[in-house]
């Protein structure tokens, strides 16, 4: 696979390392950089720049193995386009919002798509990765195999973390065959109570489901699998059938939040509930997928109603976009809060990465 | 009669317990000496089965405040001698925590206490037509605990994966006493993803005295080809065909000739014993989907180079092919006085050189291996028979199994896949990471568990213990040892 390079492949690890080391020593904190794309995610990051983005390339694909090894700063679209080129994918259909992001931004913010309550999160995939914590040190942890479960999973627990536990360097990643066939059925259900129930009830019976979303009145289901299993469920569950064009359109504007929904400057939030939670006691349109888990709305100045609210349904509320970027992230229970800030200090005793992006103090 | 030290510990937890909970005579406590890798054995001071959540926090704060070791104990099926009891500590059993606290068939979740066996989830759940996908090979002993311990996989999980990949929440206790919740209901929870954390921490950061996992519709329909080779490397060929046509398989799983006979003698099920291996490839879904994979895999592994292939054509049929599958181990327990069960994964490419490797490896040291592995995700169990009674041959089991392991290591694997490192693979470790990495672990335990009271001695080696068996090895000249300027 030969993919077009705008900057050439190159291994920065030991620059990156050297600015980490003297970080440690000036006690300078560190802001660490992609591509900028999720600038606008998490809580204001203080600290010099470490830019990522140079030290980038995809260092291993073997489609056999399904898996894929790449530099943190290598571009995602530039991941997907050796995968597509190879038949393959990443399971979890990670949103890139915007051309420049990479592979360590990505994980780092642990964000999936539409396929993430049938096939499997962000995390689900990361196989291993390469790190430096914050005495500088390089580790290496996890591997390239499925089945690992030497030593504890350090991979698992950096994804997500927004970078506040360790440069990310390297990551490696379970890929998955495209599915042979895939179609999106549109149906009329007016009622979110109605369209929460039929996609909990759908998820819970033997159906090749891949993505599932309620806007505006319409229920969108996607099915991925074998051709004559995704014709048969689409005989079964019925509905107007989108061409492909328009079904993988769909799919992307979500996705990316191009979505007219996710237009303007009203602060976005985005509440992970129980998938079978009813309908959420807020005002306006909201738009509903994954399978009910997940659900976007939009409206400001009521942090803790919101918490409120999702802490009730079993889940967090994160102001996504916008809003006040003091307080972001749903308050840790005091005791969890307390683990959080010494396993931070485990990584990065001198708080260089990221500090406050993820929580005030951490 | 109790010593001064067990005595003082005693006293403090029948202060927040019944009496009748805890065990301390020899008799009682002899059930507990040892796991499923029952050539290490340890009695502890005592074994302690709490009720309740309660209890519990109140057996961890006593061995907190007077500094006891703690091991944490499900079923004590684990093959890595994870539950092994530690000589001055308690075992905490949590046998009583067997209930099935809800099932929620919409949302498609279970609630459970950490003693209730694997088994026994899918069976609550199976009225819904729901099931808990990961299914270790002991699955009607084991219990979910101790599955979320290990991160339990089994013959499924290549294509619904292991146990970090279906649980959504955990209540833990903390070795302080501190009830924390870890994930929810949702399908992802804010802050730092303890919950993949403790997942496979084997015992070390926490007791999990809850688990919520996620259930899965049970496929309609699933049938199973079973395909004889007269090589295992061909075998092991066939296995990277099927995965690199991109078919997921349901499992995907190879036995070799002796284990083959081994179960064929056990068990009857009409398994081609003058076949040099099998391999056993289900496929499940909707009829539709099972039909056209069904007919693509018989394709592969025809061209592959099987020489008969033979398909379930009823459910009982399946079930037939399996049962020699599930019944491997005691299969070859019937064969040989004792065997060592090793766990390591490697690349699927890698497959044919490892079982040369490993057949050679058993020349080396005059013991008979025989394999049974999870093919499809490259994690191998190979059996190492031996006569424990015979003088010399425990220890050229373990010589042999520590060998099996840094040849995983070497082709890019691990030295295990399911069963954790317990106190069996903790030499290997020192070969699997480096010092950096290793004191990385030792601070990430510290965050939790400052004492190093909660199963110490097992999962991550110190570094004096590396150096120790780096020295070992080097002297008996058999192994490098590049790991040892760093100490
Ligand atoms: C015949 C046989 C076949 C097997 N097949 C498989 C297989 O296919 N796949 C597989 O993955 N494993 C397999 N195993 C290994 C074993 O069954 C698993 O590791 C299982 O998860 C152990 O569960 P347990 O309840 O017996 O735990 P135990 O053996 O009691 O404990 C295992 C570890 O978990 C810790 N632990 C237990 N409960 C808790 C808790 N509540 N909180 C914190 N820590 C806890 C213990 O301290 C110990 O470190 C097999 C074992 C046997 C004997």
């Amino acid at each position: 696979m030969e993919p077009t390079h705008e900057s050439p492949d190159r291994d920065c690890s030991g620059e990156l390392r050297e600015r980490v080391l003297a970080a440690a020593r000036a006690r300078t904190p560190l802001a660490i950089r992609g591509g900028g794309s999720k600038a606008f995610y998490g809580r204001e990051a203080v600290g010099e720049p470490l830019e990522m983005a140079v030290h980038r390339g995809i260092v291993a694909f073997e489609p056999t193995e399904l898996y894929l090894t790449a530099r943190a700063g290598t571009p995602l679209a530039e991941i997907e386009a050796a995968l597509a080129a190879a038949g393959q994918m990443l399971g979890c259909e990670s949103p890139a919002f915007g051309p420049a992001a990479t592979l360590g931004g990505t994980v780092a913010c642990g964000f999936s798509g539409p396929r993430r309550p049938y096939v499997g999160a962000l995390r689900d995939f990361v196989l291993g990765m390469r790190l430096l914590n914050g005495a500088g040190e390089l580790l290496h942890f996890g591997g390239q195999v499925m089945k690992n479960v030497a030593g504890y999973d350090v991979s698992r627990l950096q994804t997500g973390a927004l970078g506040t536990l360790g440069v990310l360097l390297e990551i490696s990643l379970k890929t998955l065959p495209r599915p042979a066939a895939e179609r999106t059925l549109v149906q009329d259900v007016p009622l979110a109570a109605l369209a929460i129930e039929q996609m909990n009830r759908w998820a819970g019976q033997p159906l090749p489901l891949s993505a599932s979303a309620w806007d505006g009145g319409r229920l969108y289901l996607r099915l991925s699998g074998a051709t004559a299993a995704v014709a048969a469920a689409c005989d079964k569950l019925g509905g107007e059938c989108l061409d492909a064009a328009s079904a993988a359109a769909y799919w992307m504007s979500l996705r990316e939040q191009t979505h007219a929904f996710f237009a303007g400057a009203a602060p976005l939030w985005r509440l992970s509930v129980a998938p079978s939670t009813p309908p959420l006691d807020l005002p306006g349109p909201m738009l509903i997928e994954w399978g009910g888990g997940q659900r976007w709305w939009r409206g400001g100045g009521e942090a803790a109603r919101l918490h409120a609210l999702a802490a009730a349904a079993g889940g967090h509320a994160t102001l996504f976009r916008g809003g006040d970027r003091r307080e972001v992230f749903q308050p840790l229970a005091p005791a969890l809060a307390a683990l959080h800030a010494r396993i931070k200090a485990s990584f990065d005793p001198h708080a260089l990465f990221n500090p406050g992006r993820l929580y005030a103090g951490l | 009669m109790m010593d001064e030290a067990t005595q003082a510990l005693h006293a403090r937890i029948t202060q927040g317990m019944p009496e009748r909970l805890i065990l301390a005579e020899m008799e009682d406590l002899r059930p507990y000496e040892c796991d499923g890798l029952a050539v290490y054995r340890q009695l502890p001071r005592l074994v302690v089965l709490p009720e309740t959540i309660e209890q519990v926090q109140h057996v961890l704060r006593s061995c907190c405040a007077l500094g006891v070791p703690v091991v944490a104990r499900g079923a004590g099926t684990g093959l890595s001698g994870g539950a092994l009891p530690h000589a001055d500590g308690v075992v905490l059993s949590l046998a009583k925590f067997n209930r099935v606290l809800a099932i929620d068939p919409l949302a498609r979740t279970a609630r459970v206490q950490p003693g209730v066996r694997n088994l026994a989830i899918s069976q609550a759940a199976a009225a819904y037509g729901l099931y808990y996908a990961p299914d270790p090979s002991s699955q009607i002993a084991c219990t979910i605990g101790g599955n979320v311990a290990e991160n339990a996989g089994g013959v499924h999980c290549l294509k619904y994966g292991l146990t970090v990949h279906n649980i959504r929440a955990l209540e833990v206790v903390t070795i302080d006493g501190e009830r924390l919740r870890l994930g929810g209901e949702a399908l992802d929870a804010a802050g730092y993803d303890l919950l993949a954390l403790l997942t496979g921490s084997e015992g070390l950061l926490g007791v999990v005295v809850e688990v919520t996992v996620k259930l899965l519709p049970k496929p309609q329909l699933a049938q199973v080809v079973m395909a004889s080779f007269d090589h295992v490397d061909v075998a092991g060929a066939a296995v990277a065909r099927i995965i690199a046509a991109g078919i997921t398989p349901g499992g995907l799983e190879m036995m070799d000739n002796g284990c083959i006979r081994a179960a064929e003698d056990y068990l009857h099920a009409g398994y081609p014993v003058e076949a040099a291996a099998i391999l056993l490839c289900e496929l499940d879904g909707t009829a539709e989907e099972v039909a056209e994979d069904l007919a693509r895999v018989e394709t592969l592994l025809r061209e592959a180079g099987a020489t008969a292939l033979q398909v379930s054509r009823s459910e009982e049929e399946r079930l037939r092919f399996w049962a020699g599958r599930k019944a491997a181990f005691p299969a070859v327990g019937r064969i040989s006085p004792d065997y060592y069960c090793m766990d390591g994964t490697i690349p699927r490419r890698e497959l044919p050189r490892v079982l040369n490797g490993i057949a050679a490896l058993g020349e080396k040291y005059r013991l008979r291996v025989v394999n049974v592995f999870h093919a499809g995700d490259g994690n191998l169990h190979p059996l190492i028979l031996f006569d424990g009674n015979a003088a010399g041959e425990l220890e050229r089991a373990e010589h042999l199994g520590a060998e099996i392991l840094e040849l995983c290591v070497a082709v890019g694997g691990a030295i295990t896949g399911e069963h954790g490192v317990g106190f069996e693979k903790i030499n290997q470790m020192c070969v699997q990471f480096a010092a950096l990495e290793l004191e990385q672990f030792h601070a990430l335990k510290h965050a939790f568990d400052p004492q190093g009271l909660l199963n110490p001695g097992k999962a991550i080696p110190t570094l004096a213990r590396c150096a120790e068996y780096g020295a070992m090895r080097v002297s008996r000249g058999e192994l490098p040892f590049p790991e040892l300027e760093r100490f």
